[in-house]
């Protein structure tokens, strides 16, 4: 019982050391903030859209799992999450959506042409309102949306095909299955 | 730089010189920092509560500036919302609810002090009166703390060859 009492010590200084390894791991970068909105309704949104067709409109995008992707033409890790986008949208897992953020639609129009559109619908968001109520810190960043409006997950940085195996798809899967 | 807010490294460097130079000529106050003149409200009470709110509110690009240090765009935005919160009549507590329900509690450089944070702003105090508590206990139970009552008398033999002993080396 005494002996076990003097390992205490030993026994914090483990945990810190352990705490402290895991912080240090090379895929774990602590510029990668948690989302304040996870598990809560998605920030009402109602945007002019790129093509100029209706609206997109939070509300007409509830009962299915959709990604919003906030993206911008002046965004140059946008260019290097794209293909994944495409290849996402090819395999029709997800609704995928767009929010332009702070951008002009000219410069949008063209870069989607340049590159391939992946998304059902591209919403305008200028000034970046849409964006600061998303809590968006820079571009891009990709929600996931459940059937019910809740937010469930935030993508900070381009998604890379790790994020995508590991984390997107298995969540789109339990999502969808729900 | 690999997110797309995060180019500010020129624009920085440009604040940092422009400020220098300013600090310089003022005749009084502090230099705005990355505060423009087209973000200030006219009202100059509403204004400084909008400075001091500021202060408080971590920029998320650059993540150790508050907003009103930082040139970053996204800085920007956020002190042109909050100036509109308070325009709205906002109180500066519910200003920066607003923030802090899109940006999370990670805004503020202030850690409030609630239960989720209970460890963090009593735990070294916690922790500091543990081990003294400990160290206190430790030094009054250890053997020989007590020492000068429990050495037992001299026996009748070891006193003897200590008599012999003093008066020997005396002169």
């Amino acid at each position: 019982m005494r002996k076990a009492f003097y390992l205490l010590p030993l026994l914090a200084f483990l945990t810190l050391i352990t705490w402290f390894g895991l912080a240090l791991r090379p895929d774990h970068d602590p510029e990668i903030l948690p989302s304040a909105l996870i598990d809560k309704p998605a920030p009402v949104f109602d945007l002019a859209t790129l093509g100029g067709g209706p609206n997109l409109a939070l509300s007409a995008l509830k009962g299915q799992v959709v990604l919003v992707n906030f993206f911008a033409s002046w965004c140059a890790p946008c260019r290097v999450e794209h293909p994944i986008l495409m290849r996402l949208a090819a395999q029709d897992h997800v609704a995928l959506y767009g929010i332009d953020y702070k951008d002009r639609p000219e410069d949008a129009k063209r870069i989607l042409a340049q590159l391939g559109d992946p998304y059902h619908a591209v919403g305008l968001d200028p000034d970046g309102t849409t964006g600061i109520d998303f809590g968006v810190y820079g571009v891009p960043e990709t929600y996931v949306i459940d059937k019910t409006g809740q937010i469930r997950k935030r993508f900070v940085g381009p998604l890379t095909e790790q994020a995508l195996q590991q984390e997107l798809l298995p969540l789109l899967k339990s999502l969808n299955a729900s | 730089m690999r997110r797309g807010l995060a180019s500010l490294g020129v624009p920085l460097l440009a604040a940092l010189l422009l400020s220098a130079a300013l600090s310089t000529a003022a005749p009084f106050g502090a230099p705005a920092f990355a505060v423009t003149p087209q973000e200030r409200l006219a009202d100059p009470v509403l204004e400084a509560r909008a400075r001091a709110i500021s202060q408080t509110l971590r920029c998320l690009v650059c993540q150790n500036e508050s907003i009103d240090e930082s040139s970053a765009d996204l800085a920007h935005d956020i002190r042109v919302l909050l100036r509109q919160r308070l325009l709205a009549g906002d109180t500066d507590a519910q200003a920066v609810q607003y923030i802090v329900a899109r940006y999370g509690q990670f805004v503020l450089l202030r850690t409030p002090v609630e239960p989720a944070t209970y460890v963090l702003w009593y735990g070294p105090g916690a922790l500091l009166l543990a081990a003294g508590l400990s160290a206190v206990i430790w030094l009054r139970r250890r053997p020989g703390a007590d020492a000068p009552a429990s050495v037992p008398p001299l026996t009748d033999a070891e006193q003897q060859r200590l008599d012999h002993l003093l008066r020997d080396t005396d002169p």
